[in-house]
């Protein structure tokens, strides 16, 4: 066999793949979350999950452009939905799995001051973040990951956007708006609950919970996508998502169930 | 096309170029000349960046500018900011991630200039710094320019470490690289058409001009 001809059979054989094994793009507020949820998906179905993380916005565009992905896992409902409108998901797939919570993180050496209730969600104002201490404060970028948009709306809320626009630093997504704060670079990040509960940020500093009336609700839709060669499979993980197990970690990484 | 960015990123690679021109010729003239034999360990250090992921850079950069280190405490100190998120801290990564481009045309550009030349200065009684200054700078010149227009270049292509550190800030550190990406996530596709086509046009141009300056080159070696 020629080396071209052996070629294309291992790319043959690699295309083709084995159904044990999903494509998934993944909101980056899930990386916690999903390691958890991978692990025990595949132990139930010995399906194996290939993730993807990154913004939204950012899979959005690529799954519109052909992206082989079994299931997307989006940051908000607007995504999947617009997909679902180009007839680009398997039909009647599309379901909300979680609503997701955002959090203002601070360092653990910050001087600024806010004011929580016991279950830790914020009561009072985020005036101090106009203070002389802070600098730089990370959000998402509005443009494309919805948690941008969600601190967008909690600036405005309080009626500081104007005020701390200056001092705003774009994180190309959530996670990337995370390390912005943990390396020390911003004094302040408007970051998913989901990440803020994760080891390396609770060791760095702490959180407030935004009120819910802050922000529009972030809603997060998961589809399974028209393209997929793994129908079957890629339902069967959308069934596991509502699974008691897989709400059970959805709400430990501080993601909110939908009652069932 | 956003004439933001655009007037950024020209600042930005002018900037790199001209601080890597500076910094860049005595390094490229000590690897040309030294007869040390670890000369290579130095080589190695300059030629980094072009093997490096950007990723490499841009996360030990975020770490270098951070409350995390002396180096980003003192500087915060001194500022009042971090050098993340500024244009100076794209100004001192560029300079790091476009070394290379700039020394070793440089150093090629050096070495090219005839050795019998650089003797008969020294038998007819130049010290060293009168032979690089008056018989190597001016002979060296095509080398140099490409290693100025390289970094340029590089510096404006540049997309991996600006994206890591610079915070997406319009006018501080949005380049058009980042502008372009922003514009693909954001499905404008035809704003990034404009843009990438004139980044397009602008790389072919200069690459011209490159490959053409060492044409002439080579001609006048073969004279």
């Amino acid at each position: 066999m020629s080396a071209r001809r052996l070629f294309i059979v291992l790319l043959l054989a690699l295309a083709s793949g084995s159904a044990q094994e999903l494509k998934v793009a993944a909101a980056s507020d899930l990386t916690a979350a999903l390691a958890k949820l991978s692990s025990a998906f595949e132990k139930e179905s010995g399906i194996r999950l290939n993730i993807s993380l990154g913004s939204s916005g950012n899979f959005f565009a690529q799954i519109e452009n052909g992206a082989p992905f079994d299931v997307f896992l989006s940051a908000d409902k607007s995504y999947p939905e617009k997909l679902q409108e180009s007839a680009l998901t398997e039909p009647g797939t599309l379901f909300t799995y979680a609503r997701g919570k955002l959090v203002l993180w601070i360092p653990a050496n910050s001087p600024l001051h806010f004011a929580a209730d016991g279950n830790g969600v914020l009561t009072g104002d985020l005036n101090s973040l106009s203070g002389p201490s802070v600098q730089r404060i990370a959000i998402a970028n509005p443009e494309h990951a919805p948690y941008g948009r969600a601190a967008e709306a909690v600036l405005r809320h309080y009626g500081i956007y104007d005020r701390l626009r200056p001092r705003l630093v774009l994180g190309e997504n959530i996670s990337q708006t995370a390390q912005f704060g943990q390396s020390g670079n911003a004094q302040a990040a408007f970051i998913a609950m989901a990440i803020a509960v994760t080891p390396e940020m609770k060791g760095n500093g702490h959180f407030f919970v935004l009120p819910q009336e802050s922000y529009p609700p972030l809603d997060q839709a998961a589809v399974v996508l028209r393209s997929s060669r793994n129908k079957a499979e890629a339902q069967g993980f959308l069934k596991f998502l509502e699974s008691a197990q897989a709400r059970r970690i959805l709400s430990e990484f501080g993601f909110e169930v939908p009652a069932k | 096309m956003s004439w933001q960015a655009f007037v950024l990123t020209a600042k930005l690679a002018f900037l790199t170029a001209i601080i890597l021109l500076v910094l860049g010729l005595p390094i490229a003239f000590w690897i040309a000349f030294s007869p040390r034999r670890w000369k290579f360990v130095i080589e190695a250090v300059v030629g980094m960046p072009l093997v490096l992921p950007p990723t490499v850079l841009g996360f030990y950069l975020l770490l270098a500018f951070g409350s995390g280190t002396a180096f980003g405490r003192w500087y915060q100190h001194l500022t009042g900011s971090t050098l993340a998120f500024t244009f100076s801290g794209l100004v001192v990564a560029s300079v790091l991630y476009s070394l290379p481009f700039a020394v070793h045309p440089m150093v090629a550009g050096i070495r090219a200039v005839d050795p019998r030349l650089i003797d008969a200065a020294r038998t007819l009684g130049a010290d060293k710094h009168k032979i690089y200054g008056q018989v190597v700078l001016p002979l060296a010149w095509p080398g140099l320019l490409t290693g100025v227009v390289l970094s340029f270049a590089h510096t404006v292509g540049e997309f991996g470490v600006v994206l890591m550190v610079g915070g997406n800030i319009p006018g501080a550190t949005r380049t058009l690289s980042i502008d372009i990406y922003d514009q693909v996530q954001s499905l404008h596709y035809s704003a990034a058409n404009q843009t990438a086509l004139v980044l397009l046009l602008f790389s072919y141009f200069l690459l011209c001009l490159v490959y053409g300056l060492n044409r002439r080159s080579f001609m006048w070696a073969g004279r």
